[in-house]
């Protein structure tokens, strides 16, 4: 590319940035609004924010999600890293092309179709519906993403670090908790954060696979959505942003501290050559 | 033997490193879609599940007889009803018109993106991500409250004197393009852009060199060889926006017709769960050429 | 390589080869590696004596690096067996063999110190923490790291880094040191040193070394003995001398060194003195090293350029051993000029003289008519 942006990059930039933020930027704003009213400005407030502390079904709704988030993001770290491990390290076994396109196709899967699929599974087997219902669901699409994560940090692994470890008299399974796994540990980070996000955005699927008493927090925001327009959302949406952006934005800054604390090493030693 | 029972124990933790994972995709994917087909083929009923089974031991006569009863009427009300042939018409147009805008929105950013200086560009990389971090749901919400009568943009456009009254945006085809460009737009960039990363500058100053005006140099080697990233971003956008369905739920009207959406209608309306089931056999069939080709699309991508 | 000569001739010379009662410490027995159809390693068998620096030497390609997994336990073999020390190796996993590798990469763990990279082999075998701190201080002294103890690999520079992987698999006192290509990423004068700083820790260590490289002169610089491997298969063993000088094959004879190469065909043979003829020469060649051959049959002849003698008048006895040409081309290379001779018939030869004097005062130049001549010691005759 040509050194620099020109004018016309810089007007895209721009624009595009601006088409990206202002919808949650002014989301955000109007959270604070004193009026009920989301197009008139009525004065700051925090009237929303306590009122959504307040609304008992909003919290419920936010405990669901986060407990099904939470174990969904581990039990796909589990299962993706595994699944990431056999895609990369196991080159022929009888089912690899069916393995394959197991962990592929549910990315690229309507959520709707998925969502039935499931539920219908669970209706089949019988399985009363509720949280547990709705982590496996996630848990199985969030388990591919893991594992195509996990599969591209494997894919520009140095294997002879792990032939090293094996040669030095480490054996296959301390080997990998050695000298793979702390290597790998970022994108397993990254893996389990994905997962988590996906859970926690999914409004599809547990739509299709829940039950009584386990209503995620999309559900309970869509639900109201479908009614129009209240600020009392805009202040739960606004929280759920924060809370996404300063982690997000942490584990960002944590890992280029990493970077380039590893790039200069310790003391004055570390300078040369 | 030392060595042996250690083999022995290499080959099981092998078995288990495959077959835990195959186990669970096995019995929580794949097994679903047999159902989900099988389903598409009984019969609706009143009852709790809604649907009769298609086997069933069956006594005639004192004979006793295994009946299997395949209700193609499902497939046949698809085509037959112009409804569900409309609905994946729209969607397929919806999706393309509004792969095709993303395409022409992402493609100036990510060129701009990749124009910066290397020092930059992680910073932007992060920006373009952090949206797609947020919550879909409150991305698609957050236009309804701009979009909608006397939301902000009319305020906006009455008070800037360019419209006499409010537009009507929310709930018709628009706001459902324009919610699909704007949810799907990083899903467009970051490939066209990781692909405009890698382009050498010295062919653009070759071609100049060679006697090219910038614009016609931008056209015949930036835009060809950004092919793959320009394809790739299309899949991704394309294919999830066929079957969508919180976009033209939320901001699509009751005559905005979505696959996706039918889906859920049969389903949880009207409660005829063998037609769903039939309407998500039939989306999966329509996806399965643009998936294909998007699968190998990728993996020729790591092949080079 | 020169340099390498003194320290060579100092080391006391053990050639347990040579001694029909010694037990060998590596055995490789009949092995064969496949990778699919592809035959890695071709029924390869192979001693190796205790306290040898042994070198694998090949064209890439050529299966070196694979023989030397199979001994690391990073490849098992297809067929065939491994021994080391008296003891059946070939199912043994890399964790548990008493051989350690120096790889070509390095393979420095990123994550850890230059300290915990040497300390993880002993870790491994659950020493005692002091004892461990001892004997990685004593290798980091051994190989001059000393300072750099707290580093991560990507704060070292190449040599340091090469050093660092030595000491790694030093520490652990293998039974046989493995190393793939380990001056493959250094400088050609960085090389040179460290091929002699790798010679000295085996002498004084007293350790077995086997080393995978296709540079000649590196396998003859540090090896005791050599094998040249061709497509999986053992081209010829034997020390460097011996394959310098009584190369078995075109195939060594071409790849270790610069060789003139005649067609001849069998004449006679006469006790120790054996006569080919060379029908496109013209002439007969005498070795003193008889092959059996039967009359009539292709044979070739190997000559060193540097065994070969201009001059440009004719030798005492012109019958054998000795063309007439025309120079045609001097490539002068400081040390050494070589002369690329056009015989009557069109053949090039090359002949190497030490450039004793200095160019001007050569008394041989371009078009000059020449005699090119050779000792009987100086023909190998060849089958293949």
């Amino acid at each position: 590319m040509r050194r620099g942006p020109g004018p016309f990059d810089l007007a895209a930039l721009t624009l595009g940035f601006a088409f990206l933020y202002l919808p949650i930027v002014i989301l955000v704003v109007f959270s604070f609004n004193a009026s009920k009213l989301v197009t008139v400005w009525g004065g700051f407030s925090l009237r929303w924010y306590e009122a959504v502390l307040t609304n008992e079904q909003l919290l419920d709704a936010a405990r669901v999600s986060l407990g099904v988030a939470f174990v969904t993001a581990t039990a796909a770290l589990v299962l993706g890293t595994m699944a990431g491990l056999v895609l990369v390290r196991i080159q022929h076994f009888p089912g690899k092309a069916l393995f394959t396109g197991m962990v592929v196709a549910p990315l690229v899967m309507p959520e709707v179709i998925t969502g039935l699929s499931l539920l219908l599974l669970f209706v089949s087997l019988d399985v009363p519906r509720g949280f547990w219902t709705v982590t496996i669901a996630h848990t199985t699409f969030a388990t591919c993403y893991v594992a195509v994560v996990v599969q591209a940090r494997l894919l520009t692994f140095d294997r002879s670090l792990e032939e090293a470890a094996m040669d030095l008299g480490a054996p296959p399974l301390r080997t990998f908790r050695l000298v793979t796994l702390p290597l790998i540990a970022p994108s397993l980070a990254g893996g389990w954060l994905l997962a988590f996000a996906l859970s926690l955005d999914d409004l599809v699927i547990a739509s299709f696979t829940t039950g009584p008493g386990a209503t995620t927090l999309p559900m309970r925001i869509y639900g109201q959505a479908r009614l129009g327009v209240t600020p009392e959302i805009n202040a739960v949406c606004t929280m759920l942003v924060a809370l996404v952006t300063i982690v997000v934005l942490v584990i960002s800054i944590l890992q280029k501290r990493r970077l380039a604390r590893e790039r200069i090493g310790p003391g004055p030693a570390g300078r040369n050559p | 033997m030392k060595g042996k029972a250690e083999r022995d124990r290499l080959a099981l933790g092998r078995l288990l490193l495959i077959g835990v994972p195959f186990a669970w995709l096995g019995l929580f994917f794949l097994l679903p879609f047999t159902i989900v087909l099988k389903l598409s083929l009984s019969e609706p009923a009143l009852a709790q599940p809604p649907y009769l089974p298609i086997v069933e031991w069956v006594e005639e006569a004192g004979e006793l007889y295994l009946a299997i009863r395949l209700r193609v009427q499902n497939y046949l009300t698809l085509v037959g009803d112009g409804l569900y042939l409309a609905a994946f018409a729209s969607s397929l147009r919806i999706a393309a018109t509004a792969t095709v805008l993303a395409l022409l929105v992402a493609f100036p950013i990510a060129l701009g993106m990749a124009r910066c200086p290397p020092r930059v560009r992680p910073f932007l990389l992060l920006a373009v991500m952090l949206p797609f971090w947020t919550s879909f749901l409150i991305r698609v919400y957050a236009w309804m409250g701009i979009l909608k009568d006397d939301g902000l943009l009319n305020a906006l456009l009455l008070t800037l004197g360019l419209i006499e009254e409010p537009l009507v945006i929310l709930n018709t085809e628009t706001a459902v393009l324009i919610g699909i460009v704007y949810s799907y737009l990083p899903f467009m960039i970051l490939p066209i852009f990781a692909n405009l990363e890698k382009h050498d500058p010295s062919l653009l100053e070759a071609a100049v060199d060679l006697g090219c005006r910038p614009i016609v140099a931008f056209w015949r080697i930036t835009v060809p060889l950004a092919r793959p990233g320009i394809l790739a971003g299309c899949f991704l956008v394309f294919i999830p926006a066929v079957g969508e369905f919180v976009i033209p739920d939320l901001l699509g009207g009751a005559d905005t017709l979505m696959i996706g959406r039918t889906l859920w209608l049969e389903f949880f309306t009207n409660r005829d769960w063998p037609l769903a089931s039939a309407v998500a056999i039939a989306m999966l069939l329509l996806l399965v050429v643009p998936i294909v080709f998007f699968l190998r699309l990728q993996a020729l991508g790591r092949l080079r | 390589m020169t340099t390498a000569r003194p320290v060579r001739e100092a080391r006391p010379r053990i050639e347990p080869w040579q001694d029909p009662d010694a037990v060998p410490f590596v055995r490789i027995q009949g092995v064969t590696k496949t990778f699919g159809e592809v035959y890695a390693v071709d029924n390869v068998t192979l001693d190796i004596f205790k306290g040898e620096f042994f070198a694998l030497l090949g064209p890439s390609g050529c299966g070196k690096s694979t023989l030397l997994r199979i001994l690391a336990g990073l490849e098992r073999p297809t067929s065939g067996r491994v021994l080391i020390d008296g003891q059946d190796m070939t199912d043994v996993p890399p964790w548990r063999r008493p051989v350690n590798m120096m790889f070509q990469s390095y393979a420095l763990f990123p994550h850890l110190s230059v300290r915990k990279n040497i300390a993880f082999g002993l870790e491994q075998e659950r020493l005692p923490r002091a004892e461990i701190a001892e004997r990685v201080a004593e290798v980091v002294r051994l190989v001059h790291l000393e300072g750099l103890e707290d580093r991560k690999p990507d704060q070292l520079s190449g040599g340091q880094k090469q050093r660092v992987a030595l000491a790694r698999a030093l520490v652990k006192r293998p039974k046989v040191l493995l190393l793939d290509e380990p001056l493959g990423a250094l400088d050609k004068k960085l090389r040179d040193q460290t091929q002699l700083e790798l010679v000295n820790i085996q002498d004084r260590l007293g350790l077995t070394f086997v080393i995978v490289t296709h540079d000649q002169e590196e396998a003859m610089t540090v090896g005791s003995r050599m094998a040249i491997m061709r497509e999986g298969q053992i081209a010829q063993i034997g020390t460097p001398s011996e394959i310098y000088e009584y190369p078995a094959s075109r195939f060594v004879a071409e790849f270790v060194g610069e060789v003139n190469l005649i067609e001849a065909r069998f004449a006679s043979v006469n006790g120790t003195t054996m006569r080919v003829r060379a029908p496109a020469l013209g002439i007969e060649i005498v070795t003193d090293r008889p092959v059996p051959a039967l009359p009539g049959e292709p044979l070739w002849v190997a000559v060193r350029p540097e065994k070969m003698s201009i001059a440009k008048t004719p030798p005492a006895e012109t019958g054998y051993n000795c063309v007439e040409g025309e120079v045609f081309d001097i490539e002068y290379l400081g040390d050494v000029s070589v002369y690329h001779v056009r015989l009557d018939n069109g053949l090039f030869l090359r002949a190497t003289e030490a450039n004793k004097l200095r160019l001007i005062e050569r008394p041989i130049t371009w078009e000059d008519r020449v005699w090119l001549s050779w000792g009987p010691d100086a023909s190998v005759v060849l089958k293949t």
